[in-house]
């Protein structure tokens, strides 16, 4: 068998001298030759064309070295700043209804049908609460933010954020295209990590993949908008308490960036070894982006899917935190045996048990960090008269009302920098781990992909925690 | 003249868009494969979109299509399954996101690959057109975002354009939805058989250079019955390239078209679960 293929390769090597060298540049050559001719028969241009102007100018400013960054950040704020201000009402309503008028509900209708209190407590304040709290707090920020990102993605101003980035990660060893598998980021970290496929170089993929983590993504902002709110912005006047907390997100997220560039430059001049690759990015054109039908897939395909996950790891981390908190070893809960041991390291990094206890916990979905935060502050400080008992995740009406659970839980405004800062930089979701560990294969780089930035949460939270004492 | 109703309208054979159904994901049993290629930010994905009804993301940059995505429609009576190809810009591109659109018009063997084009940067779209022509006989062009070129004071000759590349040109504006019936009917004759296209070949075009690919082509065929592609083989041993050569020499030729295959085949699972974690 393998003579017949010796033949092919020797007949393919007689012709080659038939049909003369260079063959390969010659049909390469010959196609662009006839591309250029055929276009110049078909393709006729009229003299005026004012939008090409529009667009030249449009593109001088927002990828101007100067103009291109502070543009890119005040767009970003903007965004946030109707994220938060607009969410508010939604939430409160959304919260009204699925906590203040059907749980009450689902609750007497459990004593009506007299169910053992583990079981409507397990099925009503685990299951259930954690799934309406996901919802409430969740829906509205997202129905806002991803119309929002998707009109400016349909727009074209993505590429140009990638054009503006690319020197800066080209100067850290990493690929360029890193800046648009960045921005899918902010999205979600798993589809993010699919989205890596753009970059060829296996080296600069996995600098990208292992780096995405500081991208906040949708399941983090609400972490970072109410704790935004509650410890910054109360410390402004109240007329400027939304402006303040969007600008403190604003720097959580440029903090992420600057953590991107760091880690990446460090990986790759150490574990990950080698210089940049060039690639062409082409600036598409600026479309006008067709309002309606944007509004339309955005909610239906990336609101309400991202919703529906975030729901199916909520219920069985509800049920996780009604369990934790209602078993007893000694007369004491579960949790109130981790927090307790937790604690010392807690406030040696600036957290406390609670918070690490919380991340434990709401590994599968950090969306649902906060409330079991609530839940178990309340636990441990048996405050009076709030929250409905034990693992009942509640949401609280005000944000002063958080504020105050909070405050009596210990928590001091270097608390709630510290959450801001660890919830950006801790290891990604299990979702996002479970996809970096299909796209790469390696159970090794999934676990440096983990324990990186946990690492480095920790690193950062400790040095802010003593830095913060040695001021104050 | 009489009042006429909706279901006269339906009925009517002028009106190609009553022959249209979406059927989404269910791409359980079809007659035809469409392949869909063209250079990145082109607006595949959504004449994807357009023929299926179904909403794959898209959005203006190019790379946004990473996998493959597939859904299906019915038309006149055939089911058809359409696969969304990552943007390429050229076959000769070894980038993994590249090799996805390469191996699958190669290997893939669909019965009509759509060519969608960006009739604002024509000449750079021929190239790819080109490319595929060479490959492939059963080929229609999607001259798309014909909206655009007007705006831009842009007019494309669809008519020049079929005369010399010799196969099917449909202009289109997907995301209006202007010329997705044309393009529908176009695909349906060429995957019927009933419109016969006679692609431009570039790169063989000298007597030379056919005869020796030809004859290479028939050897290969007689030691890789079941290789969908014996003159693009043939092509790339004659251009030297290193793959190629070792690819042939070790045999790994059949099993490495086969795998594609197969791959395509059970991969449908695997895709469909990337797309929701995608979207």
């Amino acid at each position: 068998m393998s003579s017949r293929r010796d033949e092919i390769l020797k007949t393919a090597e007689a012709i080659r001298w038939e049909v003369g060298e260079k063959l390969y540049d010659r049909t390469v050559e010959a196609v662009y030759e006839e591309a250029s001719r055929i276009a110049s028969r078909a393709v006729a241009v009229s003299g005026q064309k004012p939008r090409f102007d529009f667009e030249r100018t449009l593109d001088k400013l927002v990828t101007n070295r100067w103009t291109g960054f502070p543009l890119m950040f005040l767009i970003l704020a903007v965004v946030f700043w109707i994220t938060i201000e607009g969410a508010n009402i939604p939430s409160q309503m959304l919260a009204g209804l699925l906590l203040d008028t059907i749980h009450p509900a689902l609750k007497s209708f459990g004593e009506l049908a007299s169910m053992p209190w583990w079981l409507s407590g397990f099925l009503f304040d685990g299951v259930y609460l954690a799934m309406a709290w996901v919802v409430s707090v969740m829906l509205p920020p997202m129905a806002i933010f991803f119309p929002l990102f998707t009109l400016a993605e349909d727009f074209g101003y993505l590429p140009r954020v990638a054009f503006n980035l690319d020197a800066l990660f080209r100067k850290a060893g990493a690929h360029g295209k890193q800046a648009l598998t960045m921005a899918m980021g902010y999205g979600c970290n798993a589809a993010a990590i699919v989205s890596t496929r753009i970059i060829d170089s296996p080296r600069e993929r996995l600098i990208a993949v292992l780096t995405n983590n500081f991208a906040i993504c949708n399941g983090r902002w609400p972490t970072q908008i109410l704790i935004a709110t509650i410890f910054l912005g109360t410390l402004a006047p109240p007329h400027l308490s939304s402006v303040i907390a969007s600008l403190a997100v604003v720097i959580v997220v440029v903090i992420g960036i600057v953590f991107t560039f760091l880690v990446s430059w460090g990986l790759s001049r150490t574990i990950l070894k080698g210089e940049a690759s060039f690639f062409s990015l082409e600036l598409p054109p600026y479309r006008p982006p067709r309002l309606w039908q944007t509004l339309y897939t955005s909610v239906i395909d990336r609101t309400l899917i991202v919703l529906w996950r975030a729901v199916v790891w909520a219920m069985p981390a509800g049920a996780v935190i009604w369990l934790v908190s209602n078993i007893h070893i000694g007369g004491v809960s579960i949790a109130e045996h981790v927090i307790t041991a937790f604690h010392p390291f807690g406030l040696l990094i600036g957290l406390n048990g609670v918070i690490l206890l919380a991340y434990i916990i709401a590994i599968p979905a950090n969306e649902i960090v906060i409330p079991t935060i609530l839940m178990l502050t309340v636990l441990v400080t048996r405050m009076a008269g709030v929250g409905s008992g034990a693992g009942v995740m509640f949401e609280l009406e005000s944000e002063l009302a958080t504020a105050e659970v909070l405050r009596a839980g210990g928590w001091t405004v270097l608390t709630g920098v510290n959450l801001m800062l660890f919830s950006l930089l801790h290891n990604p979701c299990s979702t996002t781990l479970y996809t970096i560990y299909k796209e790469i294969g390696s159970a090794k780089w999934t676990a440096v992909a983990a324990f990186l930035p946990l690492s480095i949460a920790f690193l950062v939270c400790f040095v802010v925690a003593q830095l913060w004492g040695a001021i104050g | 003249m009489s009042q006429l109703t909706p279901e006269q309208c339906e009925a009517c054979p002028i009106n190609r868009d009553a022959k249209l159904t979406r059927l989404g994901l269910d791409v359980s049993s079809f007659d035809y494969v469409i392949a869909l290629a063209g250079n990145p930010n082109v607006g595949k994905s959504t004449v994807f979109n357009a023929l299926t009804g179904l909403r794959q993301h898209t959005g203006n940059w190019p790379g946004k299509t990473v996998v493959r995505a597939e859904g299906a429609f019915s038309y006149a009576g055939k089911r058809y399954k359409v696969v969304d190809l990552p943007g390429t810009y050229s076959l000769l591109s070894t980038s993994t996101d590249e090799e996805v659109a390469r191996d699958f018009i190669l290997f893939g063997e669909p019965d009509v690959t759509v060519v969608v084009a960006d009739a604002t940067r024509l000449e750079r779209n021929l190239n790819l057109i080109l490319q595929v022509l060479e490959i492939t006989d059963r080929v229609v062009v999607c001259l798309n975002l014909m909206d655009e070129a007007r705006r831009h004071g842009i007019t494309v000759d669809d008519r020049t354009l079929m005369r010399e590349l010799g196969v099917p040109v449909v202009p289109t504006s997907a995301r209006q939805g202007e010329g997705i019936v044309q393009l529908l009917e176009r695909i349906h004759q060429v995957a019927t058989g009933e419109f016969v296209t006679k692609p431009r070949r570039v790169w063989t075009e000298s007597k030379n250079i056919k005869n020796a690919v030809d004859r290479l082509a028939e050897k290969i065929r007689a030691e890789f019955p079941n290789l969908p592609n014996p003159r693009w083989v043939a092509l790339r041993l004659l251009e030297g390239d290193q793959r190629m050569i070792d690819a042939v020499k070790s045999g790994e030729l059949a099993a490495l078209a086969e795998n594609i295959r197969m791959r395509w085949q059970s991969g449908e699972k695997r895709m469909e679960e990337a797309n929701v974690v995608a979207s």
